[in-house]
């Protein structure tokens, strides 16, 4: 059977290197080129160091905006999805509260299509006014149909602003509200492309079945002519420590309770952070995890409930959010959640545990690197938080976590005034 | 530099030849067939058991899916805890999932920890008690979920415009409501797992980089005559005619949502699947309609009147029927103005040849889909069970990039005129009434 390898206690794991060469233009943006011969396709990804985090208070949901109207035709080209389609190509794209990534795949033999239309719109867009008319339109009904039209959608519009008092993230990327998409002006869209659509501000990631030579000449001919822009990041205003809980009770026509406790926690490149995620793996991941068999299984409180960690470039947000069941009070839901996380402070973990959460953390690193769009987003990610090397690191700094870190850390996070609470009331007026 | 025309595209090249890896076949002792896939370049692979266990067999809701869901809730050996303690210990992860046809139960894991976790992979499948705790935990959870997606509008249209096009007692539109909850009973499920969840119910497929040692190892686990169902000769025929048709005969269908701020639209009908002739050539014509970001339905509707986040159209093969709709979410106080162009596209591919360039287009774009579709094992594992199901071989793909070489306007044209008369289809609005 030589395709297994004994088990052991011992973490044996196959350290599957993603290689890759990296270079800079002289515009300053930044080339990354991961070759596989396995595919017959290439992934190219365009992280731009831009998300909502950079917005205004009174301007938000711009970034996401954005990023629909770099499909509205770059300055030479009048649309950028039909000769991507033609061929045999297709694209999306994503805004975080920190980044936006634009991704399209391709048969590799028509890679130099995907360099003429992102060099271009990185060159400069069209501005047209009908294009920004449309797009405020389907943003606005993406805002409607995930977070108006949706139980427990507006969720992530409460919670923000209650954790967040002062740090941008105290918006989501489709903004505070439809006002702010409704206001945005030619003038902001313009301003915006100048400031943060600039070699400088950029990774390009290029992944598949091509070779750095390839790639080094295609950016001589495409990127290179583009000149550098004068980024300027902004400072951010960071969050204080929080010192009192707080709490936000809404009712919403929605067929059951939920409780949403928020706490702040370290940022994606403190120390800190692989004990901090491993402790929501400890809790929340999978059918054995902490929260589930507690909540769900034993006592019966929660209908589902999970614990994430943000994972965001500023200090962000470990989150216990959970499904109440009919007849169970908001009160006994939340003393469910505190009996689990004070048992997990005060008794600790035991090795099995330990080795169960950083198993379940390689397989998962391992399944989200199986195709060439997903290692080209991750090396873009690595480059821009730390440098594209250290993404080989990762499971090391997983496998290197103690246990009396994770216990640390969470006596560090589970703090009663580290804590938003959000009660989310079914409404039961008329009920009998 | 500066010579350097941007305006013109760089020239682009055809797909030519498309090779891709192909399954082998192997039989365990007692007659499961094993389709393996060994391809990629990461050291992990998926186990997946794909039973005659989906609405089909149940015909009653909830059963299907149910079962499913409650295969990892506890076995002979151990409560579902402890077996999900062991199988999350070793890193891997189990999915269910029941569909109209068939039912699945799939192990993800790392090459190394596979002999490992097998043999709790096995109590999973072969070994599955239904414990009553888990039951009816598990009842209360799903039930809430159903009332949660009850309301949103994009749910509820989906699952009525179902019943609309097959009618009431088809297990393709199986609605379970709030009683549905209440009167199942654990022994429905210990029934249906008694007879589906058998050895001769069943086919294996696994994808991932493995030889074929893993069939030993299957074999080991798996391979006993211990959990075959009796008197079942050829399970993957069941007689269709069993279960009749009666669609709605009412045509346009509206279902209240109070305040919703968007309605959601569904417009089809029954069709024919993968099996038949003009299937190929009317994926294609799909596309041109709704299947894809530059397709008709999203450059009309989204692209230039900016009416909703997103539309699209679709082909749905079923195992004994097939469907084509058309779905999406439009504003409320739009939702009128959307129907109507909605019917405007449908009749222009009715009434006017697709112009050269964009079924060029086209052509171009799904061979990229396709090659797209074949990169990775789990990929091509589902594009060998995508045909393996219906009968069909790998010719049928042969087929499917000749179709798209050589289909042209008039024949889609033709397929338009017979297969997309409006009023031949069923429309659903669920939301508002503007």
């Amino acid at each position: 059977m030589l395709f297994l390898r004994p088990h052991s206690r011992e973490w044996l794991y196959l350290f599957t290197m993603i290689n890759f060469d990296k270079f800079t233009l002289e515009n300053g943006l930044k080339v990354i080129v991961h070759r596989d011969t396995s595919t017959q396709l290439v992934s190219i990804n365009i992280l731009y160091n831009v998300g909502a985090r950079v917005e205004d208070p009174d301007k938000t949901g711009f970034a996401h905006l954005f990023e629909h109207l770099m499909f509205g035709g770059s300055i030479n080209i009048p649309s950028y999805d039909e000769p991507l389609q033609r061929a045999g190509g297709d694209n999306n794209a994503f805004t975080s509260n920190d980044v936006t990534d634009y991704y399209l795949t391709l048969p590799a033999n028509n890679l130099e299509t995907g360099f003429w239309l992102e060099s271009d719109r990185m060159l400069n867009l069209t501005f047209s006014p009908k294009s920004l008319d449309v797009q405020r339109s389907v943003v606005i009904e993406e805002f409607k149909q995930r977070y108006l039209n949706q139980p427990f959608g507006d969720v992530w519009l409460l919670l923000r602003p209650l954790a967040y008092k002062v740090h941008p993230y105290s918006w989501s990327t489709i903004g505070k509200e439809v006002a702010h998409i409704e206001d945005a002006t030619l003038e902001d869209v313009k301003a915006f492309f100048k400031q943060y659509y600039c070699p400088d501000n950029a990774i390009l990631v290029v992944a598949g079945n091509v070779t750095t030579d390839e790639v080094k000449q295609l950016c001589a001919k495409w990127f290179a002519p583009i000149p550098k822009g004068n980024t300027i990041h902004k400072i951010l205003p960071q969050e204080p420590v929080q010192e009192e809980a707080r709490t936000l009770e809404v009712t919403r026509k929605v067929p059951c309770d939920a409780i949403y406790k928020a706490y702040h926690c370290c940022a994606r490149m403190d120390k800190e952070f692989y004990a901090t995620e491993l402790i929501t793996d400890v809790l929340s991941r999978g059918q054995s995890s902490r929260l589930y068999t507690a909540l769900v299984k034993d006592q019966k409180l929660f209908s589902s409930i999970a614990c994430y960690i943000t994972g965001d470039i500023d200090k962000g947000l470990i989150v216990v959010d959970g499904k109440i069941n009919k007849d169970i009070t908001m009160e006994a839901a939340e003393a469910g959640i505190n009996g689990v996380l004070n048992d997990f402070m005060t008794n600790g973990i035991s090795d099995d545990e330990l080795t169960k959460v950083k198993n379940k953390l390689e397989s998962t690193l391992r399944f989200g690197e199986m195709n060439i769009a997903d290692r080209a987003l991750n090396l873009a990610y690595w480059e821009l938080l730390d440098g594209a090397e250290n993404i080989n690191h990762e499971i090391e700094y997983y496998f290197a976590v103690t246990k009396d870190e994770i216990i640390a850390e969470a006596k560090n996070v589970f703090k009663p005034t580290n804590c938003s609470t959000l009660y989310y009331k079914k409404d039961r007026v008329g009920e009998k | 530099m500066d010579t350097l025309d941007r305006t013109l595209a760089p020239p682009f090249g055809k797909i030519g030849r498309v090779d891709f890896i192909k399954h082998q076949e192997y039989k365990l002792d007692n007659g499961i067939p094993v389709y393996l896939i060994n391809a990629g370049t990461e050291e992990l692979s998926r186990v997946e058991f794909m039973f005659d266990g989906g609405d089909w067999y149940a015909n009653k809701p909830l059963i299907a899916n149910m079962t499913n869901a409650m295969l990892n809730e506890g076995t002979k050996h151990r409560s579902g805890t402890e077996l999900s303690e062991k199988i999350d210990y070793f890193g891997a992860f189990l999915e269910t999932e029941a569909q109209q046809d068939f039912s699945f139960i799939s192990l993800y894991s790392l090459n190394k920890h596979l002999e490992n976790v097998m043999p709790y992979f096995r109590e999973a499948v072969v070994d599955s008690v239904f414990p009553e705790k888990e039951f009816n935990i598990l009842i209360e959870n799903k039930k809430q979920k159903w009332f949660v997606s009850n309301e949103k509008v994009g749910d509820v249209c989906r699952k009525h415009f179902n019943r609309f096009l097959f009618g009431d007692h088809h297990p393709y539109s199986l609605i379970a409501v709030e009683g549905d909850f209440d009167n199942l009973k654990r022994e429905d499920l210990i029934r249906f797992y008694t007879n589906q969840y058998k050895s001769n119910r069943c086919q294996i497929i696994v994808a991932g980089k493995v030889d074929e040692s893993v069939v030993s190892l299957l074999n080991k686990q798996f391979g006993g005559n211990d959990w075959s169902g009796i008197g079942i000769t050829n399970p993957n025929q069941q007689n269709p005619s069993a279960y009749t048709i009666n669609p709605l005969e009412e045509k346009k269908n509206f279902i209240a949502k109070e305040g919703a701020v968007q309605n959601a639209i569904r417009i089809g009908k029954r069709m024919f699947n993968k099996t038949h002739e003009d299937y190929l050539p009317m994926t294609i014509l799909n596309t041109v309609l709704g299947g894809y970001f530059g397709s008709r339905l999203m450059t009309n509707i989204r692209e230039d009147k900016g009416y909703t986040y997103g539309i699209g159209s679709g082909m749905a093969s079923l195992l004994h029927d097939g469907m084509f709709y058309i779905g999406t979410e439009v504003g409320a106080d739009v939702c009128s103005s959307a129907l109507e162009e909605i019917y405007k596209e449908i009749n222009i591919l009715r009434t006017d040849l697709i112009p050269d360039e964009e079924l060029d287009l086209v052509k171009n774009y799904l061979m990229g889909s396709y090659l797209k579709s074949l990169d990775g094992p789990f990929a091509l594992a589902d594009k060998y069970m995508g045909i393996k199901v219906y009968g069909l071989d790998y010719s049928f793909y042969d087929k499917y990039l000749a179709t798209l070489k050589d289909v042209s306007s008039k024949q889609l044209l033709e397929l338009a005129k017979q297969y997309l008369d409006p009023d031949s289809m069923h429309e659903l609005v669920v939301g508002k009434k503007d």
